[in-house]
């Protein structure tokens, strides 16, 4: 695919018609990595330097390449290849290489194949120049230099191309072009042995040349795609009853278990999938909080869901994939017969989860703030246990409460002075004496994240007649110039 | 330096003082505690009064994990467990929809070797709350020696299964000793209304340097046997 840049560019553009060569940063300056029909016209072509390019056409366009997202691109191409041949290599920037031996006939010959390549490609609205040839060098050359299909006689077909067609670095090639080889058919006659001397073993031409004529080999190394562990379970006739899924876990488990030994895997998330007689297909899920495989525990977390799936005119099959699998070695449990907590810990979490929801299972996760809602932050108990960022504020125990309310409640307020601690306060329709306080606790608002318009808080620790205390804050200062008069909220219950 | 200072002592300083030696640590309470873990249940005096964190919490011990159970009405009424305030606990929050998802995850926990201790708080009189679910999650708590806690805000006392039955309310805080405006060490009233294997009783108590101490001079009634004994 020649053109693969510029065609995902213009896809996205505004005006693909203009003269736009795509850049990159270079050594001294910017390069030209990509240019439009339209630009080219006028004497842009990949590999000059923008300004170069600027002193023939000063108003050519010029957008920064996406190098990262062209092979992102490439390599979702190089699956979606996948159709024509199980064996499929991203080679390079711009190309794919697909082993087509004994594919062809499948669709039509060689000829065939080329022609539904370039046709489908063509839909995708890319530009795709292919050839066909008995080995990988050869295919590299004629469909850069003269793309159609070779079945045989490949030393005549690549006698007529440039040496650049070897797949050689541009040393090499100015060597040999000073040297007068300027086509592949001049090098294959020059004795060996006088090339051999000339060049590096690691580029040399002759290299090169046994490769594209097969008398090298050139092993591809497709993008291998590891399927996640699944078991089937098909049933010799469509079970319309709810426990049939159900029986069918008590088959599938184990032999999801099985799988995942042998790869040394633990599920960390597993799909139920029932299929049912009329095509359709339901599903379920569940997660766990350490990867595991052990099938009692799965089985467990299983049956509630899959008890739960509609049959509607019966299911016939059941799949169950470990859609999310981690790395997990042979373990033993200790010898002595208690197992170990945090396993234990685990299992509880992930039975927790499964039944009242994953939100609702939650471990703390301090943030940095100064704000009391949002530094107790809270993160997922199936999520991974990440890396301690932040210690929780220790030594602050005994002035923090064991309770904070979602959100401060507004409470009405009897001052003794307009500045000072309130003598009584009512929270809920219910008068409380302030018998004894301790602060003001000052916690400015954090200006990197809020409103200028936000007003620092003095949290107070009250204690009312009875001996219950609170955590009261009055939200500003008198005349702070951001509002009213200062509101007071109450937060916290202490125990 | 301090050997030589010498209070002296204005109006105030002395009212103070007064009302130091009115209210101060007791001797030392060893508070009743069942022979093995199991299930305590504990009344909050009030939902408004969040005391009762204090009384229990000195109770865990904090190598294991404490999975805390709240139901919705609990934490609207009463506030969200707040991590910041509970250093030193490894904390799993469940927040149910209801007591009888809450009473499936305090049994759930109950089974599992690897937590500390099991707090369930829920508010009012959920319906599943009766004596055979109190009676599984004490069975439960005895099975893996799992202590477990029920806390009941704003709830009334039925019949169940619990082992021990607690009712906790805040006090007066003894004074601050550096502050005489501030709230000090948090006293409570707790009253055992049902054990097993022990007798009933109302105490004024507080906790200060890992132990509870009964509080001087408020007139409970079950310091008197011990002192008759002694």
């Amino acid at each position: 695919m020649p053109v693969l840049a510029i065609e995902r560019w213009s896809r996205f553009a505004d005006a693909p018609e203009a003269p736009v060569a795509l850049v990159v940063e270079a050594a001294h300056g910017q390069l030209i990595h990509a240019v439009t029909p339209a630009a080219a016209e006028r004497g842009a072509h990949p590999g000059m330097r923008l300004t170069d390019a600027r002193a023939l056409d000063p108003k050519l366009l010029a957008e920064p390449a996406d190098p990262a997202g062209d092979a992102a691109l490439l390599k979702r191409l190089a699956r979606w290849a996948g159709r024509w041949s199980p064996l499929v290599e991203v080679d390079g920037e711009d190309g794919l290489r697909l082993d087509v031996s004994g594919v062809a006939h499948l669709f039509g010959g060689e000829e065939g194949l080329a022609t539904d390549i370039r046709s489908r490609f063509g839909a995708l609205g890319l530009t795709a120049c292919t050839a066909i040839a008995p080995t990988a060098g050869a295919a590299w050359a004629l469909a850069r230099f003269s793309p159609r299909v070779v079945d045989k006689d490949v030393a005549k077909a690549l006698a007529p191309l440039p040496v650049a067609a070897l797949r050689l670095d541009a040393r090499s090639i100015q060597i040999l072009e000073r040297l007068g080889l300027k086509t592949i058919g001049q090098l294959a006659k020059v004795p060996r042995k006088s090339l051999q001397r000339r060049f590096r073993e690691a580029d040399n031409p002759l290299n090169a040349l046994d490769r594209a004529l097969g008398l090298k080999d050139e092993p591809l190394t497709g993008e291998r795609i590891e399927l996640p562990p699944r078991v089937l379970a098909k049933l010799s006739e469509p079970a319309t009853h709810p426990e049939a899924a159900g029986q069918a876990l008590g088959r599938l488990v184990p032999g999801l278990a099985r799988q995942l030994q042998d790869r040394k895997l633990g599920a960390r998330r597993l799909h139920l999938a029932g299929y049912r007689v009329d095509g359709s297909v339901a599903g379920t899920g569940v997660a766990t909080a350490i990867p595991t495989r052990d099938p009692k525990h799965l089985m467990r977390l299983l049956i509630d869901k899959a008890t739960v799936l509609d049959p509607e005119f019966g299911f016939d099959a059941f799949a169950l994939t470990a859609s999310w699998c981690e790395p997990l070695g042979a373990t033993q449990e200790s010898l002595v017969d208690e197992p170990s907590g945090e396993a234990e810990v685990a299992k509880l979490v992930d039975r927790l989860s499964v039944k009242l929801g994953p939100q609702r299972v939650r471990r703390p996760q301090p943030i940095a703030s100064h704000l009391p809602e949002r530094a107790n932050g809270w993160r997922l108990a199936v999520e991974e246990r990440p890396s301690p960022q932040l210690s929780p504020a220790s030594g602050r125990g005994s002035t923090r409460p064991q309770h904070l309310l979602d959100r401060p409640e507004a409470i009405a307020v009897v001052y003794a002075t307009p500045e000072g601690l309130p003598r009584r306060f009512v929270w809920r329709r219910l008068v409380h004496d302030i018998a004894k306080a301790e602060g003001p606790e000052r916690i400015a608002p954090e200006w990197w994240r809020e409103r200028s318009t936000a007003r620092l808080r003095d949290y107070y620790r009250v204690e009312d007649k009875d001996g219950r205390r609170y955590w009261i804050f009055r939200e500003g200062l008198v005349g702070d110039g951001r509002g009213g008069a200062p509101e007071w909220y109450l937060h916290g219950l202490f125990g | 330096m301090a050997a030589g200072l010498t209070l002296v002592a204005g109006g105030e300083s002395r009212a103070a003082e007064k009302r130091l030696l009115q209210r101060e640590l007791g001797e030392p309470f060893r508070l009743p505690a069942p022979l093995q873990p199991t299930l305590s249940e504990l009344f909050a005096s009030s939902p408004r009064d969040g005391g009762w964190a204090g009384f229990l919490l000195p109770q865990l011990e904090a190598a294991k994990p404490l999975l805390w159970i709240q139901d919705r009405m609990a934490i609207r009424e009463s506030g969200r467990v707040h991590p910041a305030g509970l250093p030193g606990i490894e904390l799993i929050h469940v927040e149910a929809r209801d007591g009888r998802d809450a009473l499936w995850a305090m049994e759930e926990g109950l089974r599992c070797f690897g937590i500390g201790a099991v707090i369930g708080e829920l508010y009012g009189d959920p319906v599943n709350l009766d004596f055979t679910a109190t009676r599984r999650l004490a069975v439960a708590a005895e099975r893996t020696q799992v202590p477990c806690w029920l806390v009941r805000l704003g709830g009334t006392a039925n019949l169940s299964g619990a082992r021990m039955r607690w009712r906790v309310g805040s006090m007066p805080s003894l004074p601050h000793p550096f502050d005489l405006k501030a709230p000090g060490t948090p006293a409570w009233e707790a009253e055992l209304f049902r054990a097993r294997g022990h007798a009933p009783g109302s105490w004024g108590i507080a906790h200060e340097t890992d132990r509870f101490h009964l509080l001087a001079g408020t007139g409970d009634r079950a310091l008197e046997p011990f002192r008759r004994r002694a």
